[in-house]
């Protein structure tokens, strides 16, 4: 017979090994991170969607509930349909001419040889600085009178004087600039994307599809490029959330000038809700960002979740 | 007063039964081994009664102490992990007195007990060595150490030795049996491998899919199976076991030999042709099959080389082979030992 | 032999010219700041100069504008306190919530992370508006305080996330080993986790510190008085007077305040790389 000792009574037990508990410790140490969250994310998220639904301006703070005619306003602005089509293009140009650089940036520094520790860390600039002052640096690239592309382009014998493109003042070259400006901070981003992918390939992999006959743009496209696709995802959902969702290129660069030509989604948002205060009108606007989010968000995590290698 | 004491111990993940009814007991100061395959839930076992996982339903009895709800650090128990979970940020000394720091110990009691500790294990040179800078064997000593130094009523081992290589385990295995029968302390040791078990074991453990097939001596083990999986899971090359009379016969292969080498007692004699044959030195592994059993099952034998000439046992042929009766063992139709 | 050779230098030279555009492309700008920065305003303002090169030797006035003339000092000033305080912050609620995810809570935990995770692609200018309202009812507008509250909102989820992946990456054979040993579950986080993930920790404070200094969309928002602004926002919102851009200051303010976030990648870049990829991609 083995003696059964006491049994400690309930209550002193139960806190006597509080900090052992698995349970309560790990509610107490994910708590402060989820309020956060919840209050100043959640929480302001529900208001945006209220405030779409209301008529709140901040010259007249009422609540009043007009359900969806703020959207139905916006959506037979013509401005607005401009604004709409503005941030795909701007979206979708940006972060093609991003990947393409980027892929092809990646396979070149693939290759070990003198100096790449140098060129990467220079390679990597436009991503690593803020996008203001990158921004900034472009804009006076792109100055009306001072452009330096423009003195190149003079100097070369391309253009003359009065030829010499206002870049960020007409309509189509602003589309250009700010395409450009957003795929160059892009790219160096797209690069290291797709050099941990690679990397990250077995070689014994490339190995046996070598000496398996494949030459170069098959193992690329048949072998590389389907086990980089991962990766090469959430690059691409980093890329294109922040992208389609950016005001600051646009803000400094053109004021989503010239006339409306290079307003964007967040842009726009940011013009009639904060500078004009038209809450409600603004809230809207942003929302229509959600949907894409949405969109791509589950798309490319289902993608993920299926290709687990 | 047993040290470790387990009533019925199960652990579901799930639907999944990862221990399904474990009651065992460990007398003070045994070497106790649970031997098993990979997934049979020994280790599951062992972390249980350390206190890393607590049981679903069952009761766990530590020094004469209920400690189903008690954390580790309140059992009396130590643990040494299969990769030694030495604190690599610590020196050796302060891993040896971090147990009696997290305690309370005073401090000149702490140094009295790590150098005690430290001679035992003979590290005390490593005192001021960093976990990286250790050999695997000298790591391990440190880790008993580590274990030791609080005395524990009960000392846990996760499969220590499947991380050193081969060479290294028959003399850590010597090692580790010196020490714990020098010191005395109660010890609960998880392997995989029967021949640690074998070799280790005041008393050995089988267990598959959560259950204990038997408790007993490693002779008992070996000799006395109580059923097929335990049969077959101890001895290498396992037990041959052939269907008959809607039951099963069972008999080791270092027992079944021509029959010109048993002249003594009762044996019972098989038809065998040799299909194949393994010279390993100091034995002979040869294979083949029984005539009027399944033609498919292969019936293996060790033989002595030194007393079955190669010549004798000619691949292709037909031989008279035998099997001591005394060494037959009959299995029920569901596997259960039954004595003939 | 001599097609072979040829065929080589072709390829080799083309090799080298791909990276010679790269290295153009991406540095140009940064060259390009660097030597307006320290050109006169008059070589700077004349078209017919050599844009590339000085024309008049170069000068340090503008820098000695910058921090004497305009704020530069105070935004500097500010971006530090922000960097510091959201840091801080960050630090205290993503390692614990990090853990516990990483640790203690199973599948519901990984559920959880990803859910986290995922409030880190919630765009800032969808979430401006409402929060220029709280920011308002805290009494913090056009305060540099009200970054400091508001910014932890994209660092939390996006550190919780790195440091869940370093967290994983630990085997937890250590911290078992401190609770057999005496630690508690709290004590093993404490006296072994945390210091084993050190490397972990600092990438992670290094990174909160640029993305506090990168942002730009909550600064213009909420902030419009000159001497709450952050460096960013400073340097490209405030050194103009009426119309007139004082790009030589401009210039000169976004060189020093682009500087240490550059250098500070690239030393945590692979670090960087291997906490999202870790975490991502199992």
């Amino acid at each position: 017979m083995v003696a059964i000792a006491e049994a400690v009574p309930k209550r002193a037990s139960r806190f006597r090994f509080i900090l052992d508990r698995r349970d309560v410790l790990g509610s107490i140490f994910v708590a402060p991170a989820i309020l956060y969250v919840l209050l100043l994310v959640g929480v302001p998220f529900l208001m945006a969607v209220y405030y779409s639904v209301s008529a709140y301006t901040i010259y007249d703070p009422s609540w009043r509930f007009v359900g969806l005619e703020n959207f139905k306003q916006i959506i037979e602005d013509p401005v607005f349909h401009q604004t709409l089509s503005n941030t795909f293009i701007f979206t979708f140009g940006s972060q093609t001419l991003g990947l393409i650089l980027g892929k092809f940036g990646a396979l070149l520094l693939l290759r070990p040889f003198p100096g790449r520790k140098l060129v990467r860390a220079l390679v990597i600039l436009p991503w690593a600085v803020p996008i203001a002052l990158a921004t900034v640096a472009w804009q006076w690239m792109f100055d009306s009178l001072y452009s330096v592309i423009n003195w190149t382009l003079i100097a070369l014998g391309f253009i003359t004087r009065d030829q010499a493109p206002n870049w960020l003042g007409s309509q189509g070259l602003a589309m250009l600039s700010v395409i450009v400006v957003n795929a160059w901070r892009f790219f160096p981003f797209a690069i290291v994307i797709f050099l941990a992918g690679i990397t990250a390939i077995p070689q014994d992999v490339l190995d046996a599809a070598t000496v398996d006959g494949a030459g170069f743009w098959r193992r690329n496209y048949q072998i590389i490029l389907p086990m980089i696709l991962p990766i090469m995802t959430i690059g691409l959902v980093f890329g294109i959330v922040f992208t389609f969702t950016d005001l600051s290129i646009v803000f400094l660069m053109t004021m989503g000038g010239p006339v409306g030509a290079t307003s964007v989604l967040g842009f726009a948002g940011f013009q009639t809700g904060i500078v004009s205060g038209d809450v409600s009108h603004g809230a809207a606007i942003s929302l229509f960002m959600l949907p894409v989010l949405l969109v791509v968000v589950v798309v490319m995590l289902r993608f993920i979740r299926r290709r687990e290698i | 007063m047993a040290a470790v004491l387990t009533r019925d111990i199960t652990k579901t993940f799930g639907d999944v039964f990862a221990v399904n009814g474990i009651s065992l007991t460990v007398p003070d100061g045994e070497f106790m081994v649970l031997l098993g395959p990979s997934g049979c839930g020994k280790t599951t076992f062992l972390r249980i009664i350390c206190g890393l996982e607590r049981q679903t339903s069952g009761d766990l009895l530590i020094g004469g102490d209920i400690v189903n709800d008690i954390p580790p650090r309140a059992r009396g128990v130590a643990m040494m992990f299969q990769s030694y979970g030495l604190y690599p940020h610590f020196t050796v000394r302060h891993n040896i007195a971090f147990p009696l720091k997290t305690q309370g110990v005073p401090r000149a009691e702490i140094y009295k007990k790590v150098e005690w500790a430290s001679q035992l294990l003979g590290i005390g040179h490593l005192l001021d060595r960093r976990p990286r800078q250790l050999s695997g064997g000298e790591r391990q000593r440190v880790a008993l150490a580590r274990a030791l130094v609080r005395e524990p009523t009960a000392l846990l081992l996760d499969e220590p030795l499947s991380n050193l290589d081969a060479k290294l385990r028959a003399s850590a295995r010597l090692e580790i049996k010196q020490f714990q029968q020098r010191v005395g302390v109660t010890t609960v040791y998880v392997t995989h491998d029967q021949v640690e078990a074998m070799g280790m074991g005041d008393r050995i453990a089988v267990i598959d899919k959560g259950q204990v097939r038997q408790v007993g001596t490693p002779t008992e083990i070996y000799d006395e199976p109580a059923d097929r999986f335990v049969a077959t899971f101890v001895g290498t090359p396992p037990m041959n076991i052939v269907a008959r009379n809607g039951g099963y016969l069972g008999f080791r292969p270092e027992n079944f030999l021509p029959k010109e080498m048993i002249n003594d007692g009762a044996s019972t004699e098989f038809k065998f042709r040799v299909d194949r044959s393994e010279y390993l030195g100091s034995e002979r592994i040869v294979y083949g099959v029984m005539e009027g059993f399944d033609p498919n099952q292969v019936i293996t034998a060790k033989l002595p080389p030194a007393h079955v000439a190669e010549e004798s046992i000619r691949p292709g042929e037909w031989h008279p082979f035998a099997v001591r009766n005394s060494a037959l063992r009959s299995f029920d139709k569901d596997g259960k030992r039954v004595s003939h | 032999m001599q097609r072979l050779t040829v065929s080589k230098v072709v390829k080799e030279t083309s090799f080298y010219g791909a990276v010679a555009f790269y290295l153009v492309l991406a540095a140009f700008p940064f060259y390009w700041m660097l030597i307006t920065s320290f050109k006169t305003n008059p070589d700077l303002y004349n078209v017919s100069n050599v844009p590339f090169w000085f024309n008049d030797p170069p000068t340090l006035e503008h820098f000695r504008y910058l921090f004497e003339k305009t704020l530069f000092t105070t935004w500097l000033l500010n971006s530090l306190i922000i960097g510091t305080c959201v840091t801080a912050i960050t630090l205290v609620t993503a390692l614990p919530a990090a853990y516990s995810l990483a640790r203690m809570t199973g599948r519901s935990g990984e559920a959880l992370g990803i859910g986290i995770f995922l409030t880190y692609l919630v765009p800032p200018t969808l979430l401006f508006l409402p929060l220029s309202r709280v920011v308002t009812q805290l009494g913090l507008q056009n305060s540099m305080w009200s970054l400091v509250v508001i910014y932890p909102t994209f660092t939390i989820p996006f550190c919780t996330w790195l440091l869940m992946g370093f967290f994983k990456a630990m085997p937890p054979e250590i911290e078992e080993a401190a609770i057999v040993d005496g630690c508690s579950l709290f004590g093993a986080f404490i006296k072994m986790a945390i210091p084993l993930s050190l490397p972990g920790i600092l990438t992670v404070v290094i990174f909160t510190f640029t993305l506090t200094l990168q942002e730009f969309v909550y600064a213009l928002t909420f902030i419009s008085a000159s001497d709450q602004k952050p460096i960013t926002l400073g340097v490209a919102t405030d050194l103009i007077r009426g119309d007139v851009f004082y790009w030589g200051e401009i210039m000169a303010g976004a060189l020093i305040a682009s500087v240490p976030v550059a250098i500070a990648y690239n030393l945590f870049l692979d670090r960087f790389i291997a906490g999202i990829t870790g975490g991502a991609v199992k």
